[in-house]
């Protein structure tokens, strides 16, 4: 397999020497590939704005001993040009790129469920359908579910009980009031329901979620994922919230 | 392995970006061979960079003094800022001599994935220039990559409701090459930004 093609996202980009880039995709047959792209930092190039992070790419690779190399690129789509415009938007989408790279840690492992995911969690997030916290929160959640790491929220994750009191983090979801370990969050009702809504796909009740509901969600999300992954996601911090989504009537595309 | 001290030339040179180990061994035996006062100048020249330079209290370029070159020159525009993310940005745009204003080198640009936000960038102080509102128009020549067009969207946004005219440079085709070779993006902006012929 010297020379091969796939289509990809592009996760995010190193600089490398004068010109050069090293780029790292999440392909659709291959998994995670890290590659040298030449020349790309010149104006000239003819690579250079297809291998920004965000665009989805239909790429031919050159196996290389350590790194492969691009040797050509097609654009597909180029989300970043509509998230880039929009910074709330852009700051959550480039937390997927790094929970996306966080999760796929090997390298050419096959990842196709994660990359479908992406490629839906950016188009979710260009068509302004929702607002960009809450998709991103639903990208957490069902990146987390794909990697086998879903939290428990109708059930006590520890008894299976039916009667849920808390959120703990290391029991993996929800708890009964006897399995509850010290230091458990206590959320409200709403909250665990807007998880629910959000790991299914429920967008009309996701939507219509309080914004304390939306706000107590994503804190819970972010711990619970930083948690698994043993790892802080840092562009997390950076992600602005905003109160509405901005183009209501726009039908959702993510199921 | 050469005697310690060439050794310790050559390893120090080395480290400086993209010098590798051969050439490191050539500028070595270079200084080796070169006039001693030749090589003093170079020395003198090393320390005094270190000692003398720092970043310009105004705008954040590098200066000699407290105030850089531009800020002192009473003949630049101070009416127009443009904003820049590093210095090597200002001698790219004082090349084309196109540009009579100041600017404002934030010293980077937003890359949450890296851990830079806007706090570590300079963009408080541009916000003092902009605040006694002597400024009338901020050009946004932050880097047309994806980290430059989300720091001059994040500026767009906060600097508007000051109401001054916020410009960003235009994106298109490069002078001497191929319309056939450009790519989408950029092809697509240069339709974007097209504009009059007036002949």
């Amino acid at each position: 397999m010297s020379l091969y093609r796939d289509e990809g996202v592009v996760l995010r980009t190193h600089k490398l020497g004068e010109a050069d880039r090293i780029i790292t995709i999440l392909t659709k047959r291959t998994g995670k590939v890290r590659a040298v792209a030449k020349g790309v930092r010149k104006t000239k190039s003819r690579f250079g704005s297809r291998l920004e992070p965000f665009t989805h790419v239909d790429v031919q690779l050159h196996t290389g001993r350590s790194l492969d190399m691009v040797t050509q690129v097609e654009t597909l789509r180029p989300y970043g040009e509509a998230l880039v415009s929009d910074y709330p938007r852009y700051t959550a989408g480039i937390a997927m790129l790094e929970t996306a790279d966080r999760l796929t840690q090997t390298e050419k492992e096959p990842a196709l469920r994660q990359f479908l995911l992406l490629v839906g969690g950016l188009r979710t997030l260009v068509d302004g359908s929702h607002e960009p916290r809450l998709v991103l929160d639903a990208f957490f959640l069902r990146s987390l579910a794909v990697a086998g790491y879903a939290p428990a929220l109708a059930e006590c994750a520890r008894c299976g009980a039916d009667a849920v009191r808390a959120f703990a983090i290391v029991a993996g979801g929800v708890v009964c009031g006897a399995c509850r370990p010290a230091g458990a969050a206590v959320p409200a009702a709403e909250t665990i329901a807007l998880m629910i809504a959000l790991l299914r796909g429920d967008w009309p009740a996701a939507d219509s979620a309080e914004q304390r509901n939306r706000v107590e969600c994503s804190g819970l999300v972010a711990a619970y994922l930083q948690w698994h992954l043993e790892h802080g996601i840092r562009s997390l911090r950076h992600v602005e919230r905003t109160d509405s989504t901005q183009n209501a009537h726009v039908p959702h595309t993510w199921s | 392995m050469y005697e310690g001290v060439v050794q310790n030339l050559i390893d120090e040179l080395g480290l400086l970006p993209g010098v590798g180990p051969k050439s490191a061994q050539r500028i070595a035996f270079h200084l080796l061979a070169a006039d001693p006062a030749e090589v003093k100048r170079l020395a003198h020249a090393l320390l005094e960079v270190k000692e003398k330079v720092r970043f310009c209290r105004v705008c954040g370029n590098v200066a000699a003094e407290q105030d850089c070159r531009i800020c002192r020159d009473p003949r630049r525009d101070p009416q127009v800022i443009c904003v820049v993310e590093e210095s090597k940005d200002v001698i790219a745009i004082e090349k084309t001599r196109e540009f009579r204003g100041r600017y404002h080198v934030l010293g980077g640009a937003i890359s949450p994935i890296d851990g830079v936000g806007p706090d570590d960038l300079r963009i408080r102080e541009l916000m003092t220039r902009l605040a006694d509102g002597a400024v009338t128009e901020l050009i946004l020549a932050t880097d047309p990559n994806l980290e430059g067009e989300a720091t001059a969207t994040y500026l767009a946004r906060l600097v508007k409701p000051m109401g001054l005219r916020v410009t960003r440079l235009a994106s298109g085709l490069p002078v001497g090459g191929d319309l056939e070779y450009a790519d989408e993006v950029t092809l697509g902006r240069a339709f974007e930004g097209r504009r009059l012929l007036d002949v």
